[in-house]
């Protein structure tokens, strides 16, 4: 068993002190630099809490949806592979719904301030 | 030191300079490069950039795609001949000079970058009027004679297609929604265009020089080919390039309305289908592009932040395509 302080709690204490403490000394490209720096540590700690539950739910959708059981990944594979070849397409039942909630998570990980992710939110509720 | 060598070539082409000044790189990996420089005159200093593969590079950083410098500078002088905005290319690299291929071109200032265009008061006024000249600048492009173009690679809807479900198959990462989007084109590839022209390639917000008075240059000819002139109209539209901005399809700054009037003002005609297929096609390949930065950041040598962050932004594009493939409550 590995010790506290939790991952999470490590980057997070990592990144506000590059924010408030670095990120204002520092000018020109590597500021920016800084900056991209510090979202990438964002982008792991909301990884860390949200991975988990969101693989869980995409994991279930794609075993209904596909009939068949396997991995996260082989599951997206096989249904790459189905879209490919015109199996399953926007008129199969579900298809839409899954794309949208898988992206929908994607997007919480990687860029929740991106202005499409925040205009569906907007519109789901 | 570059100085050194920029003054030497100066001399060699631009009447009565003295030297270079204030030489600083503003761009590029190791292939590719930007430079500002004065050239020293008595008559007053005169604002130039330098484009450039430095020695022992290939002009082109992707063959495949790219026409090379040289190119460029053919394209972008014979755009400023025909009244388009853009710089005056001052001199074209030679070998002996040392400097590498490329080329050195007259400064134009002015903002590039986007959020800057999209957000700061000093373009509040140029902001509208953008759509309409950048659809008037399109035509201007796609009218420039074939005769006088150097060698391109021509590209159709079709060999895109094909070109960018080779490269999604390149990266080896489920994709679902790319899937879609790729069966999507191949259903709906409205086939050959009804004229070829030059098209620029990456004709968006970010690759062009605003002033306070709206467009000042068109940058960026890079992967300029000789295809479907409703490509470039298509790309502008990408969400991507919107920056935002997710209202205004045109470069987060207009509509497609003031965009397709600027180009049918200049008497050539749109095509708003084909315009909306070379969207989504657009908006997948930018998505692409992002997944395959994440290949390249895992073979360099020094793993560069910047790619890896890029390899996390295909999401971006997914949630795009969901919105022009499938939108929610339709």
């Amino acid at each position: 068993m590995q010790d506290e302080p939790t991952p999470t709690e490590l980057i997070k204490a990592v990144a506000d002190f590059l924010r408030t403490e670095i990120a204002p000394a520092i000018r020109g490209h590597n500021a920016f630099k800084l900056r991209v720096g510090i979202n990438a540590l964002d982008l792991v700690t909301r990884q860390l809490a949200l991975e988990g539950p969101s693989d869980a739910a995409e994991t279930a959708r794609l075993k209904a949806l596909l009939g068949i059981d396997g991995s996260v990944m082989e599951l997206n594979r096989a249904l790459a592979e189905k879209i490919a070849k015109g199996e399953v397409d926007l008129d199969t039942p579900g298809l839409t719904e899954h794309l949208w909630q898988t992206t929908m998570d994607k997007l919480a990980v990687d860029q929740p301030n991106y202005a499409s992710y925040k205009r569906e939110q907007g519109d789901k509720t | 030191m570059i100085e050194t060598e920029l003054s030497r070539c100066v001399a060699s082409f631009y009447p009565g300079a003295i030297g270079v000044t204030g030489a600083a790189k503003l761009s590029g990996g190791a292939s590719q490069e930007t430079w500002t420089f004065d050239i020293v005159h008595a008559s007053g200093n005169v604002g130039a950039i330098l484009r450039r593969a430095p020695p022992g590079y290939s002009a082109s950083p992707s063959p495949s795609r790219a026409p090379g410098l040289e190119a460029e500078a053919v394209l972008m002088q014979l755009a400023y001949d025909a009244g388009l905005p853009s710089p005056r290319v001052l001199h074209v690299l030679k070998p002996e000079e040392g400097l590498g291929r490329g080329f050195i071109m007259v400064r134009v200032e002015g903002e590039t970058i986007a959020r800057k265009i999209l957000r700061d008061e000093e373009f509040a006024r140029a902001r509208p009027i953008l759509a309409r000249q950048l659809g008037k600048i399109a035509a201007g492009i796609h009218s420039l004679p074939e005769a006088k173009l150097p060698k391109l690679r021509s590209n159709s809807t079709t060999t895109e297609i094909a070109d960018l479900a080779r490269e999604y198959r390149s990266t080896n990462w489920p994709r679902p929604v790319f899937e879609l989007a790729l069966r999507w084109l191949a259903d709906h590839d409205p086939g050959p265009s009804r004229e070829t022209t030059l098209v620029h390639g990456d004709f968006r917000n970010g690759n062009l020089i605003i002033g306070p008075d709206g467009v000042r240059a068109v940058l960026d000819w890079e992967i300029a080919h000789l295809g479907d002139p409703m490509e470039d109209l298509g790309w502008i539209c990408v969400n991507s390039w919107r920056f935002g901005e997710i209202d205004k399809p045109v470069g987060g700054f207009g509509t497609r309305e003031d965009l397709f009037a600027g180009y049918e003002e200049a008497g050539r005609r749109v095509d708003s289908d084909r315009v909306m297929f070379w969207e989504v096609m657009g908006t997948l390949r930018w998505g692409i592009m992002c997944g395959r930065m994440m290949q390249r950041f895992r073979n360099a040598p020094d793993h560069p932040m910047e790619q890896a962050v890029i390899g996390r932004r295909p999401s971006e594009t997914e949630i795009d395509l969901l919105r022009l493939l499938a939108p929610r409550g339709k």
